[in-house]
């Protein structure tokens, strides 16, 4: 049994957003880094030193280390931003002000 | 915005405190970074989930349900989404700063005549190689993450690590659906029977866990531990991501057992050491702490006027424990704003209940604490400070410079200076250099925009020039009152 049928959640209609590009269905409520993780999507960003990947690790706004970039805005913490309907996530480079 | 109290925190501690308070006619406002309240330990699915049985991925649901119902039952002002960057005291009162929805981006102020800290924690992970690829999460943000989201990351999982937030986490996964490859705690369990006696409080709550962890088929490594976390590239989108751990049993000394080495293969590790109590506000208004936690009296008063403490922030006991002291700092708070002095026998019942708690809470301390050798899996490539990419080879460096505190340690190395202020590395920094891991004395309790700092500057210069104004005024008019004396004495010439 999955965590949504377990809890007995009748959530509305799925919305769209993309990553990177791509359609990424989201459920409404579900932060950013959850509906990245329900579509099988552990990282979102690469660091600024060695360029490795990371996403979520603490999971409640402490670590910093889900940064992402919604809307051209980068640096919000994936953990703590609700994912809104036509939501544009990209993969935050570096410190995501490159570009 | 001016009230009596304001409460940071709506966890157990905080709604508690609310709650006691206000029935006594306390006006309180109530803050919280999160969109709900109900702190980590009574995190609520979100609402548009639309959740019908939010109670299966919870315990002790009758407590929260009495929470809940009492909060919106009373005069408690709530103010979700508002995270508090410092508490100023300032003459008649405290000022709580806080920057208001996801964004942050500009600053409220809140004036109250007492303010209760209801921060409580946040977990400790010690490092180990591999621990930064996708995948690894922290056990708390596991349980965060399938409480809040109702989502789990990945098809198998292994928990790991030490102490008693391993065992909800490994249910709670099961329960929802993850198969859990192993709970892999490092405290042996001869050591968890000697403390037995002391955990009595606990231990029903164990047992509970221990018998889900059965029925969900989970199997219990005691006295092992995560050697180093595997990862591919590929494996998932945009790089590297967790494949697998290496695990091995521990020897009484805290060594690994040679030979016990073995591969489980998973794509989430849920990994915590421990919980911390958060204390920089309390800090930064010069409360005194004792050892990590805020100091506070039998009323779960600071030495600072005017500010409370209770729950994690006094010392990590869990939830029965912050509702207990919650309830007594509510009492104590609507007493003395009124002048009076409380009479601790109306909260004798909450008393035994913290006394009970405390003492449980120091035996769990001593029974999982972390493996003694755990620094010697700590590799030289190992990063330690996941924000700016300091390796345990730089902060060792730093030490064999004569670094011999943690402070210098970061100047040297950076460990530490990144967005999470400390707070991922600092256990970790002084458990490799064998410097004492200090309180941090963190200015702001987060990272707050410096637009909103030079606002809040503009805002006590204009107010310093108001009063500058006000003086000079003031004796303007004296001085022109004193000529006119002067005037009328010398009499008409």
């Amino acid at each position: 049994m999955n965590p949504l049928e377990r809890a007995g959640a009748r959530p509305g209609p799925a919305f769209e957003v993309t990553f990177d590009g791509r359609p990424v269905e989201a459920l409404p409520g579900r932060t950013v880094a959850a509906v990245l993780w329900a579509a099988g999507i552990t990282s979102w960003r690469t660091t600024r030193g060695g360029g490795r990947p990371r996403g979520v690790f603490c999971g409640i706004g402490v670590c910093f280390d889900c940064l992402v970039t919604v809307n051209d805005r980068p640096g919000q913490r994936a953990c703590l931003v609700p994912a809104r309907p036509g939501d544009v996530i990209r993969t935050e480079e570096g410190t995501g002000r490159a570009h | 915005m001016r009230t009596d109290l304001v409460v940071i925190g709506a966890g157990p501690a905080g709604l508690a405190a609310a709650l006691a308070a206000s029935a006594r006619g306390v006006r309180v406002v109530l803050v919280d970074a999160a969109p709900e309240p109900g702190g980590q330990f009574y995190r609520q699915p979100a609402p548009a989930l639309r959740a019908r049985r939010p109670q299966a991925l919870h315990h002790r649901w009758r407590a929260w349900t009495r929470l809940r119902d009492g909060l919106a039952a009373s005069t408690v002002r709530v103010l979700t989404e508002h995270h508090v960057w410092c508490v100023e005291r300032e003459s008649g009162g405290l000022t709580v700063h806080a920057l208001p929805g996801p964004e942050q981006e500009r600053s409220v102020e809140v004036r109250a005549t007492a303010v209760l800290l209801a921060t409580g924690g946040y977990e400790t992970v010690l490092p180990f190689p591999g621990w930064t690829l996708p995948g690894v999460v922290t056990a708390g943000g596991a349980q965060a993450m399938l409480k809040g989201g109702l989502v789990v990351p990945g098809g198998t999982a292994v928990v790991a690590g030490t102490g008693p937030l391993l065992l909800p986490v490994a249910t709670a996964l099961a329960a929802a659906g993850v198969p859990v490859a192993a709970l892999v705690e490092s405290t042996g369990p001869r050591r968890l029977l000697r403390h037995a006696g002391a955990l009595a409080g606990k231990l029903p709550e164990g047992a509970g866990y221990a018998a889900r962890l059965l029925r969900h088929r989970v199997p219990f490594l005691a006295r092992h531990t995560v050697v180093r976390a595997h990862g591919a590239s590929g494996a998932g989108s945009g790089g590297d991501r967790l494949t697998g751990v290496t695990v091995a049993a521990l020897d009484e000394h805290g060594s690994v057992r040679p030979g016990t080495e073995r591969r489980l293969p998973c794509d989430t590790l849920a990994v915590g050491h421990g919980i911390l109590p958060h204390t920089d506000l309390a800090e930064g208004l010069g409360c005194r702490l004792g050892g990590h936690a805020v100091a506070v009296d039998a009323e779960q008063r600071t030495d600072v006027p005017g500010v409370w403490a209770a729950g994690e922030s006094t010392g990590v006991g869990g939830a029965a424990h912050a509702l207990a002291e919650g309830h007594i700092a509510g009492r104590s708070i609507a007493a003395r704003l009124r002048g009076t002095a409380p009479d601790p026998g109306e909260w004798a019942p909450a008393g035994r209940v913290r006394a009970r708690m405390r003492g449980a809470a120091a035996a769990l301390d001593s029974a999982y604490a972390p493996p003694a050798r755990w620094t010697d899996r700590v590799t030289d490539d190992t990063v330690i400070c996941r924000c700016e990419e300091v390796t345990a080879g730089a902060v060792r460096e730093a030490v064999s410079l004569g670094a011999g505190d943690t402070r210098t340690v970061k100047l040297l190395s950076r460990a530490g200076m990144g967005w999470c202020q400390g707070r991922m590395c600092g256990p970790a920094v002084a458990g490799l250099t064998g410097c004492a891991s200090a309180p941090s004395g963190r200015l702001l309790a987060r990272p707050v925009p410096l637009g909103v700092l030079a606002d809040a500057h503009r805002e006590h210069e204009e107010h310093r020039d108001r009063e500058v104004h006000r003086e000079h005024e003031k004796h303007r008019e004296k001085e022109e009152h004193r000529a006119y004396e002067d005037r009328t004495e010398e009499g008409p010439s």
